[in-house]
């Protein structure tokens, strides 16, 4: 059990800003801030068997020294960003010098790089301790952080169900309270859907608004890193950190970063008018096929919110975005099958070697065997196959065009909405093994999420309440065009207050206590 | 398993070749394609490595502005189109030197294409046809040790050195080369050598084929004379000199010829040469099985020179080769025969220099022709990089014009400049090797040779001018060679005119 003062079991309920407040004005200090979290890691996260298991690796060690050093810059006057101090939890797929990497994958058990991604050197720069590195599925293909390794992340509300994928770990490390704020990466609503299931914040940004220099690619074109929280505003501080030219990324977009924070403090007051929603006729349920009736009852309660606001809403339709999730499984194996045939034992990682005298392609195939788990297996065969000579055109030549196509939905309907709105998942948490054998079910947990990789435009997803039939956590999409990420800081924060302000208090409020775990 | 040969002068009569080349050039920027880590030929394995050219998990590439700016002065000077947009492609296979298991490359979308290069052979002028160049980063370079062959079949291990990894490459491939059979591999050598030296003027790239930053792939095939059809052709590896370029050609010409003639297939296939016996073997088979699905680069934008710097970078070409090369013979009164054998000696621009410096064009070319390409082949080295200048060379060459040495002097003059030992004129000092010009001594000497030589002597009273010969030889070894032979021989001829 648990064993906090009552003081430490305050502060990991608070917000990185009001966490940065707190150090600012001096009535706390980082190393008690991250020492509360490290406590409570220690309490919940448990391992592969029980808890939480949102980390795969805890840095106590390097997390208490960077917050002593943060201690020390501000108490002589030099603290380096509004965060300084504030803990933070780092998905695996991102590059961390000096501290294991994995991807959730075997084949990468025990490599250390030699060098930090740019989004981690950042917030390394500003001063924010690193907690550790957060559970996923393997290489981010999964909707559940089943698909790791390293066994499965537990969903803080209910711990036989699913955090979503691939970054639980990141939103269960955030939703249990183990990190104010954990960064993430998004390639077909890896940060969305578990801040959907888990009562949490996720932002994936516009395409090239955020470096993805040190982000263990799964595929190049669609992949982004954002930031995972519990308010909108703190993703919008975090966000406004991380974002911005990276000339280590041809693909980084050479704009200044957004007012992200100022967009978010907007939102709070609650005043919509003007702005124009769009509700994705597709992806709104009118089929009615997998849909959750509770995700519905939400999704239409938020969207009244917003006319209460004074926003405009119409329906808009997007008929090409039907044809997004084959698109998309076709485009996402493609790139990942040549991504990681990186990993042949020759450098780094896992290295098996089959008895005898086994050539060096012999060692590859042992290796990549043992290395690889059955879902990434099965995205490098499609994708090998997508890319061959004679099928390229059927396949990974034809998604492109589709693609295309879906950009061009995008851009129609933004030219008579401000932003586009939907459910940020079909469901809610489902049972831990549900979807394990059913590929293409759990394929569909991200049918809201994946137009916006496609097209490379920006997504957010706020909680909007917890469904009837299960009293779990539903999320609310919001999708601005590329480069108008404010929007999306706006239109969150107003609904995050309304909707808090409705609830009393914030949702995760609702969530069951956690016990702890040996 | 041995080849059954065809001699040369037979394939030609039954055959027509098909001739394509590829020619990997190494640029010489000072970073590489993709990333900042330093080119520099020969440093200890692995230190000029980082995450991306190591293909470390979530590295990501840059492009080389310096390599793209080489890759279209290569085009251009090539008389290739240059893309307005193009992108970088995978090229995805298994290899332990290749760092990512794919090469960034380019595939359908090149950033030169469409271009041609005139290459003369005996006089005659052939248009090679110029398919496309395009960029790409070089792989990691392997040693296998042990075993007997040096390959990575039968090697007790093998050691890669990733320093070469992601050094930019040019690849300039040609359309089928289609000429009369006999003159096929001089053609071959031809394009080669006219290639090198657009690339030494345009001063992208070392240009050593020795050191491999020129590396040729002679592909070839056969087809029954006058079929006009292609055969299957075999792709030659790696020869890594002009001479091998044409021994290649030559050899797989045989080989081809030999398997067709008993009513076989070639084998598509890769195949290694080798220098020391002139012979291909068999490599990895390549045929259609190999796939590399090649798909465009989604880590890196696309490349879009504008047409201001494509015009910028054309205004900055050096002459061009071929017409550099009629200037200079024309201007130097050469004869077709020495032009091509001071091209072939790669002696061209080492005389344009000294007869810069103030030598005769002949002078000049004798010189580097003869004295010189004798040392520089004994020594084992490029004519080039012998250790003597084009200006010393003018400057011997200035006081043998003076009369203060001879040729023969000369010759002594450069041993002491390959030895180190100063300036031509203190070599000449130290040595004591001025020509006697005192007729007082070389009166003596005359009149010595001919009281020693009375029948010669005859001879010459009696009209036989060119018998002198033998007295002059005598003077010069009583002189030691101190002497100048022009007014020895005045001296005779006066004393028995």
């Amino acid at each position: 059990m648990s064993a906090r003062t009552d003081g430490s079991a305050e502060l990991i309920r608070k917000t990185a800003v009001e966490l940065a407040d707190l150090l600012a004005t001096g009535e706390t200090t980082s190393v008690e801030i991250t020492q509360a979290h490290l406590d409570r890691i220690a309490a919940v996260d448990g391992s592969a068997d029980a808890g939480v298991h949102a980390f795969l690796h805890v840095d106590a060690e390097g997390a208490l020294a960077q917050a002593a050093e943060s201690d020390a810059r501000r108490a002589a006057g030099e603290a380096r960003h509004l965060l300084d101090g504030v803990p933070i939890a780092v998905k695996d797929v991102l590059t961390t010098q000096g501290l294991p990497t994995t991807c959730g994958s075997r084949i990468l058990q025990g490599w250390v790089p030699p060098y930090d991604a740019t989004v981690v050197r950042k917030i390394k720069d500003a001063g924010l301790p690193i907690l550790g590195k957060t559970n996923m599925d393997e290489f981010a293909m999964g909707s559940s952080t089943e698909h790791s390794a390293y066994g499965p992340t537990r969903n803080p509300w209910d711990q036989t169900r699913i955090p979503g994928g691939s970054g639980g770990g990141s939103a269960a490390a955030v939703a249990a309270f183990e990190a104010p704020l954990a960064l993430g990466t998004d390639t077909g609503g890896s940060i969305r859907q578990p801040g959907a299931v888990t009562g949490t914040v996720g932002v994936k940004p516009t395409y090239g608004g955020v470096s993805r220099y040190g982000l263990v690619a799964l595929a190049n074109s669609l992949d982004q890193v954002g930031p995972v929280t519990r308010t909108v505003l703190d993703a919008a501080l975090l966000h406004e950190l991380i974002g911005g030219h990276d000339p280590l990324d041809s693909t980084s977009v050479d704009e200044p970063v957004g007012a992200y924070v100022t967009a978010a403090r907007e939102g709070v007051r609650g005043d919509l008018s003007g702005l124009k929603v769009g509700v994705i006729k597709e992806l709104a349920g009118a089929d009615g096929s997998g849909w959750q009736p509770g995700v519905m009852e939400r999704f239409a309660d938020t969207v009244d919110l917003l006319k209460e606001m004074g926003a405009e809403v119409s329906e808009v339709s997007c008929p090409t975005f039907v044809h997004a999730m084959a698109t998309y499984y076709l485009i996402l194996p493609a790139e990942c099958s040549s991504n990681l045939a990186k990993f042949d034992a020759m450098r780094y990682g896992l290295r098996v070697v089959p008895e005898g005298d086994p050539s060096a392609e012999a060692v590859m195939r042992a290796t990549r065997d043992a290395g690889f788990g059955d879902e990434v297996k099965r995205r490098i065969i499609i994708g090998t196959y997508a890319l061959s000579s004679g099928y390229y055109d059927a396949y990974y030549g034809q998604a492109q065009k589709v693609r295309t196509l879906i950009a061009r939905d995008f851009a129609a309907a933004f030219e008579n909405v401000d932003v586009l709105v939907s459910p940020t998942a079909p469901t809610t948490a489902f049972p831990l093994g549900e979807k394990l054998d059913d590929p293409l079910a759990m394929y569909l947990q991200d049918l809201a999420t994946i137009p916006a990789n496609l097209a490379g435009v920006p997504g957010i997803s706020v909680p909007a309440g917890l469904a009837a039939e299960d009293g779990l956590p539903v999320g609310f999409q919001v999708l601005a065009p590329a480069l108008a990420d404010e929007r999306l800081y706006r239109v969150g924060a107003a609904v995050e207050a309304a909707l808090t302000a409705r609830w009393g208090g914030p949702i995760l409020d609702k969530a069951p206590v956690l016990e702890g775990v040996r | 398993m041995s080849d059954t040969l065809v001699p040369f002068d037979e394939v030609v009569q039954r055959y027509d070749p098909a001739l394509g080349l590829e020619v990997h050039v190494e640029l010489n920027t000072n970073t590489k394609m993709f990333c900042g880590c330093p080119t520099t030929f020969g440093a200890e394995p692995n230190t000029q490595v980082c995450p991306t050219c190591l293909g470390l998990p979530g590295a990501m590439p840059v492009v080389n502005r310096k390599a793209v700016e080489s890759a279209i002065r290569i085009g251009l000077a090539l008389n290739c189109s240059i893309a307005e947009w193009c992108r970088f492609a995978r090229k995805n296979y298994f290899y332990p030197d290749m760092p990512k298991n794919f090469q960034t490359s380019q595939y359908d979308e090149p950033i030169a294409f469409d271009g041609w290069l005139d290459v003369e052979v005996d006089g005659e002028t052939f248009r090679v046809e110029i398919e496309r160049a395009h960029m790409e980063e070089d792989t990691g370079k392997s040693t296998h040790v042990g075993g007997a062959t040096g390959r990575i079949h039968g090697a007790d291990y093998s050691l890669v050195d990733y320093n070469r990894a992601g050094i930019p490459l040019i690849e300039i491939v040609t359309r089928p080369i289609l000429v009369p059979a006999a003159k096929a591999p001089a053609v071959a050598r031809a394009y080669v050598a006219q290639l090198r030296d657009l690339i030494v003027a345009l001063g992208v790239s070392d240009a050593r084929m020795d050191q491999g930053s020129i590396r040729a792939d002679v592909n070839l095939s056969l087809a029954p004379k006058g079929a006009g059809v292609l055969g299957t052709r075999s792709e030659t590896k790696n020869v890594n000199s002009l001479r091998s370029v044409e021994r290649a050609v030559r050899f797989e010409m045989s080989r081809h010829a030999g398997i067709l003639d008993a009513g076989g297939a070639v084998l598509q296939e890769t195949r290694h040469f080798h220098e020391d016996t002139g012979t291909t073997s068999s490599g990895r088979e390549k045929s259609d099985a190999e796939d590399y699905r090649y798909f465009p680069e989604p880590d890196l934008v696309p490349v879009a020179p504008s047409r201001e710097w494509v015009e910028e970078l054309r205004a900055t070409l050096p002459e061009n080769p071929t017409q550099k090369r009629a200037r200079l013979q024309q201007e130097w009164g050469f004869s077709d025969l020495e032009m091509r054998d001071t091209v072939g000696a790669g002696a061209l621009d080492l005389v344009e220099q000294t007869v810069a410096a103030g030598a005769a064009p002949q002078a000049a070319r004798k010189w580097w022709l003869t004295e010189l390409a004798r040392r520089a082949n004994d020594a084992g080295v490029e004519l080039a990089e012998l250790g003597v200048t084009p200006a010393q060379v003018a400057e011997v060459q200035g006081l043998v014009d003076a009369k203060t040495i001879n040729d023969k002097l000369a010759r002594q003059v450069f041993d002491g400049l390959l030895a180190g030992e100063g300036t031509p004129e203190e070599i000449i000092a130290a040595r004591g090797l001025a020509v006697v010009s005192d007729d007082g001594a070389l009166s003596a000497a005359v009149d010595k040779a001919i009281a020693d030589n009375p029948d010669v002597a005859d001879k010459i009273r009696d009209g036989k001018v060119a018998a002198a010969g033998a007295l002059i030889g005598a003077v010069m070894k009583e002189m030691r060679g101190q002497a100048d032979a022009g007014r020895v021989r005045e001296l005779i001829l006066e004393k028995l005119g």
